[in-house]
């Protein structure tokens, strides 16, 4: 079944979607949507300096996501402002990653397959690669679940709990750079942060609890990557942003459907 | 030994002191009120106590095991996260449905177990926060304002509600109050607080007073109380009587029973 290369590229969908759901639930209730945009930028550059270096791209560009995502957290932590601080590194990381892969002339035709994904090229290793990816993150996040949600919710709950809401943001950091060098195949650096963003969000007016609204955004995700690819098969579109689209829509139908169902 | 023990507690932020070499002791099953003006470190200080705030000088010192219920001045509850109130008792350590419908009973909330916490009222909120704190069957309980946004029955029934639960479980209870004038009745010391320790003593209870059943009417049963203290007090010869900027001290009136209260007050 491994053959066929639309059974990979679901496959492969799915497996991301596992981690994105939970993540990305975190991600929407810590505010932290632009937190993953300088994260998933920071992915072109680790790219460039894998082929460079000649270390495998998943390598690099989790090195590259995790010391934006540390140095994110280390500035806001300092009291930098927090919006414009991000803003500075998400741009510039694009923007240095496009100028580093466009000395590396093999990489810069695959510039699109780079920013968009390529879902349908995803071979039997890429796929291992993201269920590996998928499964450190939602181990990760499943050992930490009480204490991440705690300190999530009132970060001087946690400590006066004894818990060390520092540890618990390292744990999300760690977790959103091993994503982005997972989903960098499959939706592209642009579009990394919407895989984590709009699932969860869409899932948010549907659920009363923080599980649900996990694993509901997982469903989502995993729905918006079937019917994504569906779409990219008929109308030849690109995977990736159909993939996106399709999440999109179904975020206006929850908006559309909670106030009805809350009747 | 004291439950918790704080010696020359200094904290220093941005340059200026926020408290400074602040010396107190909690003792098993007393209560004790902290009261003091805006800006007097009564928050930092219970943040010190509770370890969420560094110290720039002196120690904290807890009973081997001591377990702390802490139940914040309020908590931000965020939109996107949903959470009803029964799970978030269940944060971070879990327990039963048997326990949490208990406690929630206890706390005079019986029944919002299912209801958003976003959605709850700032006095259901408050008895949610008290009932989390609570079942960790806690030796201190450490409340930071907790009647702010309440009205008048409101905060007598929940200072009512803490005294019930340190004659039932024998907690010690260590509150912050915003309110320079009205503690609880229940308080066997209180400390007032700017920047240092100004006086401490027992509350004059003057619930029998007409004057005052008058001020705070019959439906606090007698659950609020003036603290009386003066601020004449002499720091001995050679200390200086250091008040911070913004102390104005406009409550000078005597002591009803000068035999209850420790005066006068040394702080060095």
């Amino acid at each position: 079944m491994f053959d066929d290369f639309l059974m990979r590229a679901a496959l492969a969908g799915v497996g991301l979607a596992l981690a994105t759901g939970p993540l990305g639930a975190f991600v929407v209730w810590r505010r932290m949507a632009y937190f993953g945009d300088a994260t998933s930028h920071a992915a072109i550059l680790g790219v460039a300096l894998a082929l460079t270096l000649s270390l495998p791209i998943g390598i690099g560009t989790m090195l590259v996501a995790l010391a934006m995502a540390l140095t994110v957290s280390t500035l806001s932590a300092k009291g930098w402002a927090v919006d414009t601080t991000l803003g500075v590194l998400a741009h510039s990381a694009l923007a240095f990653g496009l100028v580093a892969i466009s000395f590396l002339p093999g990489a810069r035709a695959d510039l699109s397959s780079l920013l968009f994904g390529d879902i349908l090229a995803v071979s039997k290793t890429d796929l291992g690669f993201v269920w590996a990816g998928a499964g450190a993150i939602l181990a990760l996040l499943l050992w930490r679940w009480q204490p991440l949600l705690t300190a999530t919710l009132s970060e001087d709950l946690a400590q006066a709990s004894g818990l060390n809401p520092d540890r618990e943001r390292l744990v999300l950091t760690i977790a959103l750079a091993i994503v982005v060098a997972v989903a960098l195949k499959i939706v592209g650096a642009l579009l990394i942060s919407a895989m984590l963003i709009i699932p969860a969000a869409a899932a948010r007016s549907l659920s009363r609890s923080p599980e649900t609204m996990a694993v509901i955004a997982v469903l989502i995700g995993a729905g918006a990557v079937l019917a994504g690819l569906q779409l990219s098969l008929l109308f030849d579109t690109p995977a990736g942003p159909s993939i996106i689209a399709i999440a999109a829509l179904i975020f206006t139908l929850s908006v559309v459907i909670a106030p009805l169902k809350a009747r | 030994m004291s439950l918790l023990a704080a010696s020359g507690l200094t904290v220093r932020l941005g340059g200026a002191d926020i408290l400074s070499a602040v010396s107190l002791a909690i003792e098993r099953a007393e209560i004790v009120t902290i009261v003091g003006p805006n800006g007097s470190g009564k928050s930092t200080l219970l943040r010190a106590l509770l370890g969420l705030q560094a110290l720039a000088a002196g120690q904290v010192t807890r009973q081997a095991g001591l377990r702390i219920g802490y139940v914040p001045q309020r908590l931000h509850i965020d939109r996107p996260m949903p959470m009803t109130a029964r799970r978030f008792l269940s944060l971070p350590k879990r327990c039963s449905d048997a326990q949490a419908e208990q406690v929630l009973a206890r706390c005079g909330v019986a029944g919002v177990g299912p209801r958003q916490l976003a959605d709850l009222s700032g006095g259901q909120l408050q008895r949610v926060l008290l009932a989390r704190a609570l079942l960790n069957a806690p030796d201190l309980l450490i409340l930071d304002e907790p009647t702010q946004g309440l009205d008048q029955p409101g905060e007598a029934a929940f200072y009512q509600l803490i005294a019930d639960v340190r004659q039932e479980t024998g907690a010690a209870v260590l509150l912050v109050s915003h309110d320079l004038h009205v503690v609880m009745a229940a308080s066997d010391r209180v400390i007032c607080l700017n920047g240092h320790v100004c006086c401490e003593g027992t509350p004059d209870v003057v619930r029998d007073a007409p004057e005052y059943r008058a001020l705070f009417g019959f439906g606090t049963q007698g659950a609020l109380a003036l603290y009386r203290h003066d601020h004449d007090h002499n720091h001995g010869p050679g200390l200086r009587h250091e008040h911070g900027p913004g102390c104005g001290h406009d409550h000078s009136h005597t002591h009803q029973s000068p035999a209850k209260a420790k005066e006068p007050q040394d702080h060095v």
